[in-house]
């Protein structure tokens, strides 16, 4: 998964929205640890400072859980991350209702978009 | 947090033109710096006095506690805004030129970093073309385990691809130890890898904010915000 920043927002909270994605989709799985604030920085090409505070900022969410020797980890905790994914989940959403009405479609068509959109039918395994 | 460059007052004239004036700046060990502002608005003058290539007309400078001298030589690795490479010679006579005079240089990064931009060390400078000039000269400033580097226009001739290998080591070769003050006018390139910005203008700090302040106040790069501010 790529470090993909814009330009328009701070750096911190991007890369905190890139982790949390990556907490989700289980690239860092559960319990798991995460590579150091260096390497992060130099993955995500920023500054070490920034990628510092968005990760002391997970820590604080309660998403990382810091161990003084031993590095960084992952939450074992799944409920946290259910959580988190029902968040992002919901934001994802409001966008997209947010741009459909914008599109000027109805809640019905939108339903009726959702519904016949080949990409979730091709998601379910029911082929058109 | 430590203070690595401390200047209070500094002004420089030339004759009647005012290049720095009453610049106040306090920058923290370990951090990177860019230091922005329109062409004529000081930032070399001010590159060149921390080098001891000018004397300031009035003010106060300190480089780890010292006066710019043979003491924050050691300690200050300077990419000035002109090559001063002697052309005839070759990129590894360089090397070894540098590996004499500096204690702190490392001559494996040197190569290391050679490798990487494909240049070849038994090339002579003259036959090089200008942007490949600027990676060698970059990378001999940045294979010195300075404590405070200062890169006037680092990245101006150099083609995209090789400013991200720049940048990165820029960022591979960051410690808490040692700042990085980079003055470019190639901002959104840079961005991502600075903790504060100076905004310098006719001679004197106009801001000094961290990026992410930048952001968030004005919801817009730092680009954006310069092009607004130093607006012709």
């Amino acid at each position: 998964m790529s470090w993909k920043l814009q330009s328009d927002r701070p750096i911190y909270s991007q890369l905190m929205e890139l982790i949390e994605l990556k907490i989700c989709s289980g690239f860092y799985p559960p319990g798991s640890k995460i590579p150091s604030v260096r390497e992060l920085a130099q993955e995500a090409s920023v500054n070490p400072n920034t990628m510092q505070r968005a990760l002391s900022t997970l820590e604080s969410d309660g998403l990382l859980i810091s161990n003084r020797t031993s590095g960084r980890f992952v939450t074992n905790d799944e409920s946290e991350i259910l959580k988190l994914k029902k968040k992002l989940a919901e934001k994802n959403v409001a966008e997209f209702l947010q741009m459909m009405s914008k599109l000027g479609f109805t809640k019905d068509e939108i339903q009726n978009a959702i519904s016949k959109s080949y990409i979730w039918e091709d998601n379910n395994g029911n082929n058109t | 947090m430590e203070t690595i460059l401390k200047c209070s007052n500094l002004s420089k004239n030339f004759g009647n033109i005012t290049a720095l004036n009453n610049l106040d700046l306090d920058i923290p060990r370990g951090k990177i710096i860019g230091l922005l502002g329109p062409n004529a608005s000081g930032k070399s003058t001010f590159l060149k006095i921390c080098n001891e290539l000018l004397t300031p007309t009035s003010g106060d400078i300190f480089i780890s506690g010292y006066h710019p001298g043979i003491e924050t030589k050691k300690i200050v690795s300077y990419l000035p805004e002109r090559t001063y490479l002697n052309d005839w010679m070759k990129v590894s006579d360089i090397v070894d030129f540098f590996n004499d005079f500096y204690s702190n240089f490392n001559k494996e990064k040197a190569y290391d970093m050679l490798l990487k931009l494909k240049i070849n060390p038994s090339d002579r400078l003259k036959t090089l073309s200008k942007g490949t000039k600027e990676k060698v000269q970059l990378i001999l400033v940045m294979s010195r385990d300075a404590e405070l580097y200062l890169l006037d226009e680092p990245i101006g001739g150099v083609d995209p691809a090789a400013r991200d290998y720049i940048l990165d080591t820029i960022l591979s070769n960051y410690n808490e130890n040692a700042t990085i003050i980079i003055s470019t006018h190639l901002i959104s390139d840079i961005e991502k890898i600075l903790d504060y910005i100076v905004f310098i203008k006719d001679g004197s700090v106009v801001f000094t904010k961290s990026v992410d302040e930048i952001r968030e106040e004005h919801g817009k790069s730092v680009d954006s915000l310069f092009r607004e501010v130093f607006k012709c």
